[in-house]
């Protein structure tokens, strides 16, 4: 890694501070700004004060920051002990942590929402079984309790992920140290285990938290309207775009989601307990007495089958001519498949399109900054990456509220109407909006490259482009592969923005006909065959990469 | 302080799939001895130590300490204290909670385990740094934070894993003469696994040198340099000179060894020696001479042609080309004495005295 700082770099830099700046800074700016602003121009805390004065928005504040709270409790209360259980003794570990990991990720929580309302509601499968056994029901799904559980059970993945990762990274001696000074079971977990691990969770838990906070989707699919983010998408909506307490929820939410990982980050310093030390290794898993296994696979079995409650609800729904007040469909029918597709293949089609764009971008974007960050010197790069991690703070709503304002009055010629009202515009705002993945995916694949590798390139006469082209990008392929797939599948299924942003049906994905269907009863059915399609070109897209990077990293280690 | 205690290890076999690791190993540590465990990596010297610790378990034999069988008991009922090759220092404890852990666990009074934490960390020479975490530490302050932790509890057994591997050269000899300090000092029975023979020489009382997952040899330090029971010990303790040949009736009384390497040589005859057969003969650098011209006549001469020459500050030593074979030479280093240039012919002379008859 040379100082020297060339004008190539300097012109990437460039090109990606003004997309970043014209994409997310000024449009979150123009929101925070007219959240400040008065009729004349002047800084005001009016707005703010309105806010507050508003029961139904106080209401939502508290419940927002509730929901997001309890959230995080029973995202934590499933996935603690299956990460703990799988990292330490020996079950079949490894392949239910992945299927675990990712079976509810690739289902979007909007969608899940209205099978589990099936599944748990009030005349949901699960009432309707124990109202016949026991005579009473559970209000599982009623008011925020099902938000709570649809979105713990989307998201609890995250902090499984993490907190799995970071058990893996224990050296083992640091348990049998523990063990050897006579400290066992549940106390070995608690002064030793979970502190050690604690920076995975905590980075899991906060990003859990966030995604709540900011979610749209399933709260209006729940017909929950008294948090956050629905009312800011209902002032937009109904009452128009200059309604300033609409930018107001917007600040209030982008500054709870800054601020949660901000503490999440402070919680974090001096804490990157990289404990597999030299000589260390990792530990033998524990074999489980008779109680623990029926325990641990009790839990794991458990989790599982709440995971693919709102899967096989979906799958169910799409089948069926109609579901109301049974345990299952009594009738089944392919029709909703031949509507879906006679009416809504040109969201299918959009739909791959636009994420498939804003991927496209994304890793383009997430390799440039990750090389810009870790290899040069250029000044200022540290914010580039800032910037685009910061996204992650900004949710959609508020990124949707931001372009429709900023962009309605800019003409793009060749478009041939107002940049906010184009079919562009929704690929620009997933790239935005999933940029901090593939950014992080991109980095962490080029830290894992020594510099010697391209060292030795360069001193063999390659140029630094040659060097990038014949070493840091072959190299770097799994990672901006893995990059690619994660802002794709997620971008498939965004809906907060999309919301805002859909000029018209014939422009829309499929999350957006997702949700128009699950509006009306009669939708419901045609809705699941479309959310099942969804899932599966989202599993599809899973599946494929994790195949190729099976694949890429024996060939890599000399196996295949 | 309590009276130190026996360890013994009865016929322990222990297989991790289908690869056998220990093949009934035998061994006896009298109370209060320092002993080492020395081997190459994979000989299974840390597999025997952490089943005496209890984290493996063997498939059969017994485990005793102090005369009670603890074969099946977990490792936090054992009372045995380890000491990590990685030290293994909790990163979100400071010192003083690290060496305090042990004691917690026993649910020793508070004002006990503050006085005991305090003297754990004088033992070592640390008492000002309780309050630091372990990042902010040396990689010595480390291993004597990790050696208070273990000794803080007063474990029967102390259990010592390589733990001078992750020092750097010179720190490592300063630490191997505080670890015989203190063993002294407690008087506290230890073994300690090491593949480095120097350490294991230095400190130990009594050694076992292990190869494959067995116990090959047992000894005091002078017993396994002086007198190796096999090639394998020989070669792994010290250097050595090695012939392959056969031992053949000589004229009269002598005995020949006869190599394909040097040719044939009259070699005294001991006791314990075979009388014939195939054998190996070994002889330490230090009993060989090396000269311009043979002059002590108790010795046996071979002319032969300097390879090589190394100067290892005390002594010079050469690689001498002597037939098919290639012998060590220690010359001592005395100021005006004249060294000898690759190429150079020489003569080697074996002090027979030195001499060591091994099974082939």
């Amino acid at each position: 890694m040379s100082g020297r700082v060339s004008s190539a770099q300097a012109a990437v830099a460039g090109a990606i501070a003004l997309f970043l700046a014209a994409f997310l800074v000024v449009p979150v700016l123009a929101v925070v700004w007219i959240a400040f602003a008065d009729a004349d121009g002047g800084l005001t805390l009016a707005h703010f004060g309105a806010f507050f004065g508003v029961s139904l928005l106080r209401e939502s504040f508290w419940n927002s920051l509730y929901v997001a709270a309890a959230s995080v409790v029973l995202a934590s209360a499933i996935a603690v002990p299956v990460a703990y259980f799988t990292a330490r003794f020996r079950l079949r570990g490894a392949l239910l942590v992945q299927t675990l990991g990712v079976l509810p990720l690739v289902m979007p929580p909007f969608v899940g929402a209205v099978a589990m309302q099936l599944i748990f509601g009030r005349n949901g499968s699960v009432n309707l079984l124990l109202g016949d056994a026991l005579g009473v029901t559970v209000p599982f799904m009623e008011g925020l309790n099902g938000v709570i559980f649809v979105e713990a059970l989307h998201y609890f993945p995250f902090i499984l992920l993490n907190l799995s990762a970071a058990l893996a990274n224990i050296d083992a001696a640091m348990e049998e140290s523990a063990q050897n000074l006579g400290a066992h079971g549940f106390r070995l977990f608690r002064r030793v285990v979970f502190p050690l691990a604690m920076p995975g969770y905590v980075a899991g838990a906060s990003l859990v938290f966030v995604k709540v906070f900011d979610d749209l989707g399933t709260p209006l699919v729940l017909n929950v309207t008294n948090m956050l983010a629905p009312q800011a998408y209902l002032r937009i909506t109904s009452l128009g775009i200059e309604d300033p307490l609409g930018y107001v929820i917007s600040v209030i939410m982008v500054g709870f989601s800054m601020l949660a990982m901000w503490l999440a980050a402070r919680a974090l310093r001096g804490r990157d307990y990289a404990t597999v030390q030299r000589g260390g290794a990792a530990g033998e898993r524990r074999r489980l007495t008779r109680a623990q296994a029926v325990l641990a696979y009790g839990w794991i079995g458990f989790v599982l089958a709440l995971v693919l409650a709102p899967h096989l609800g979906i799958l169910l729904l799409s089948f069926s001519k109609v579901w109301s007040y049974t345990v299952v469909p009594e009738q089944f029918t392919t029709a909703n498949y031949a509507t879906v597709l006679a009416n809504s293949s040109g969201m299918i089609v959009n739909t791959l399109l636009y994420a498939g764009l804003a991927a496209g971008v994304d890793v383009v974007l997430g390799t440039a900054i990750a090389y810009l960050v870790l290899r040069t010197r250029l000044p200022g790069r540290q914010l580039l990456d800032l910037a685009a991690t910061a996204a992650l703070a900004i949710p959609g709503v508020v990124l949707g509220i931001g372009y429709l304002r900023l962009f309605r009055g800019v003409e793009v010629p060749w478009l041939g109407g107002p940049l906010a009202a184009s079919w562009i515009i929704l690929p620009i705002a997933y790239s935005v909006r999933r940029l901090p993945y593939a950014v992080r995916a991109c980095t962490a694949a080029l830290q894992q490259l020594h510099v010697s590798l391209e060292e030795a390139a360069e001193s063999l006469g390659a140029s630094r482009r040659r060097t990038l082209q014949r070493v840091v990008v072959p190299l770097m392929a799994g990672g901006i592969l893995a990059g690619f797939v994660t802002s794709f599948i997620t971008a498939s299924v965004e809906l907060s923005a999309t919301l805002l942003l859909a000029a018209s049906e014939s422009l829309a994905p499929m999350s957006y006909g997702i949700y128009l269907y699950m509006q009306s009863i009669a939708g419901r059915g045609p809705g699941a065959a479309l959310g099942v399609i969804a899932v599966a070109i989202v599993a599809a897209g899973t599946y494929a990469s994790h195949r190729f990077m099976a694949g890429r990293s024996a060939a890599l280690e000399g196996r295949a | 302080m309590r009276a130190p205690v026996r360890v013994e290890v009865e016929n322990v076999r222990l297989a991790f799939g289908a690869t056998e690791v220990l093949r009934g190993i035998d061994l006896a540590i009298a109370p209060g001895e320092f002993f080492a465990l020395l081997g190459p990596s994979g000989c299974g010297k840390s597999t025997l130590l952490r089943l005496i610790a209890g984290f493996n378990q063997a498939q059969s034999g017994r485990v005793l300490i102090g005369g009670e069988d603890v074969t099946r008991l977990a490792p936090w009922q054992r009372n045995v204290g380890m000491v990590f090759q990685s030290y293994a220092l909790w990163p979100h404890l400071t010192v003083g909670e690290n060496v305090a852990f042990g004691l917690e666990e026993r649910r020793r009074p508070r004002a006990e385990i503050r006085r005991r934490v305090a003297d754990a960390l004088a033992l070592v020479g640390l008492a000002e740094l309780a309050d630091r975490r372990p990042g902010q530490l040396s990689g010595g302050q480390q291993q004597r934070v990790a050696l208070a932790r273990t000794v803080a509890v007063e474990p029967r057994v102390l259990l010592l894993d390589e733990p001078l591997s992750n020092l750097d050269a010179k720190l490592r000899v300063h630490m191997r003469r505080e670890l015989v300090e203190l063993q002294r000092k407690l008087g506290i029975t230890t073994l300690f696994v090491t593949h480095d023979q120097e350490e294991a020489l230095t400190t130990c009382d009594r050694i076992a040198v292990m190869s494959e997952g067995r116990i090959v040899q047992t000894g005091s330090p002078t017993e396994l340099y002086d007198a190796p029971a096999t090639r394998f010990v020989a070669e792994f303790v010290g250097s050595i000179n090695l012939l392959d040949g056969r031992l053949e009736k000589g004229i009269g009384e002598g005995t020949l060894f006869v190599s394909p390497a040097v040719g044939p040589l009259p070699v005294p005859v001991t006791d314990s020696m075979p009388g014939h057969g195939e054998v190996t003969l070994a002889f330490r650098p230090h009993g060989v001479a090396v000269a311009a011209e043979p002059s002590d006549p108790h010795r046996l001469w071979l002319a032969g042609t300097v390879a090589e020459r190394e100067f290892l500050g005390e002594f010079v030593r050469y690689r001498v080309r002597v037939g098919g074979a290639e012998l060590l030479a220690d010359a001592p280093h005395l100021t005006g004495a004249p060294w000898f240039d690759p190429g150079a012919s020489v003569q080697v002379g074996i002090d027979p005295r030195e001499l060591r008859v091994l099974p082939a």
